[in-house]
């Protein structure tokens, strides 16, 4: 699923403090899961800004909703009747909510509340990490599917570098060095001749360098 | 509430919203939780709401998290007076909510 983080609370008030009357818009998709942008964090960022703007003097008009998804335009056009009526929205879906958003209703304004970080899992309790980082060519295969592209700091395919040292990457401690996770599994299972293919230069076009992609699903495409 | 694993952060900015000028929460003693790690859990959230209302300039001695055991109830009332006087040095809220005085 797509993580996120949640974005300091003085940068969301910073964003809003021009609006009065502001909804607050969560997701029921990654971000609930990863508890970033779900029912209980849009009631806690919308109970935060009336309390901000009631210390202030102000009156302010903060509401909540939570929509099944931010990232498909017919749960989106089900806030239709209801978004002018506010100043601002606030997005808590990942990045790609606040765009569908904006998209949508050209004429408001919309804002972020979240950093959208990283295509990963839950390693523990409120503990995620990264698994996959969208190149558009998968090759994990090669390597027991163990990514070297998301996981290797350097996104190495022969090995692992100088940096790694009892099983952990240099960049940081808490981050391990999956080259040395792929060949320990490999010389396990008696395979580390497998590391002898030689890889082909990365094509990198199908990642970001090849600018935004798209996907289409020729049998559901109109 | 059975447990102080049952609070969440949004009861107690709840009650900061509608006008409360202090807000403590009174668990077990920790490690003697029923259910393990409950008032660990509030303890977290507590310290999650004092962030809260540190970013918005409100004074974090506003909430307040203490454990004591059921049995404890003079430590209790002392609990209730120190909230009090914390709560009296700071003055009342900023926040006019629905039950403000």
């Amino acid at each position: 699923m797509i993580v996120a983080d949640p974005k300091p609370l003085q940068e969301i008030l910073a964003m809003v403090e021009a609006y009065k009357k502001i909804l607050v818009v969560g997701c029921k998709g990654c971000v609930t899961v990863c508890n970033v942008g779900g029912i209980k964090e849009v009631e806690v960022l919308r109970a935060s800004l009336m309390i901000n703007g009631k210390k202030a003097g102000a009156s302010p008009e903060i509401d909540a909703t939570v929509i099944e998804r931010q990232c498909d335009n017919e749960y989106v056009e089900q806030l239709r009747d209801t978004i002018d009526a506010y100043d601002a929205v606030i997005s808590m879906a990942c990045g790609v909510g606040p765009q569908f958003l904006s998209e949508a209703y050209p004429e408001q304004m919309f804002f972020p509340a979240v950093n959208t970080t990283f295509y990963g899992g839950a390693v523990a309790h409120g503990v995620w990490e990264e698994r996959c980082a969208g190149c558009g060519t998968c090759i994990i295969h090669h390597f027991d599917s163990l990514c070297p592209i998301a996981r290797c700091a350097k996104s190495l395919l022969h090995g692992p570098c100088g940096g790694s040292s009892d099983g952990v990457c240099e960049v940081s401690k808490e981050t391990v060095c999956i080259w040395d996770t792929i060949v320990k599994k490999k010389m396990a299972q008696g395979r580390l001749e497998d590391l002898f293919v030689l890889q082909e230069p990365k094509d990198w076009r199908t990642a970001r360098d090849g600018g935004p992609r798209r996907s289409i699903r020729e049998t559901l495409a109109d | 509430m059975p447990c102080t694993g049952r609070v969440d952060i949004i009861h107690l900015l709840n009650a900061f919203e509608d006008g409360a000028d202090g807000v403590y929460v009174a668990g077990c003693l920790e490690g003697e939780c029923h259910f393990s790690t409950g008032n660990i859990k509030a303890r977290k959230k507590v310290a999650y709401v004092k962030k809260v209302l540190a970013d918005i300039g409100m004074e974090p001695e506003r909430v307040a998290m203490y454990n004591l055991s059921s049995a404890q109830g003079q430590r209790f009332a002392e609990i209730a007076g120190e909230m009090v006087d914390t709560i009296t040095a700071l003055g009342p809220t900023p926040v006019k909510g629905s039950n403000a005085a």
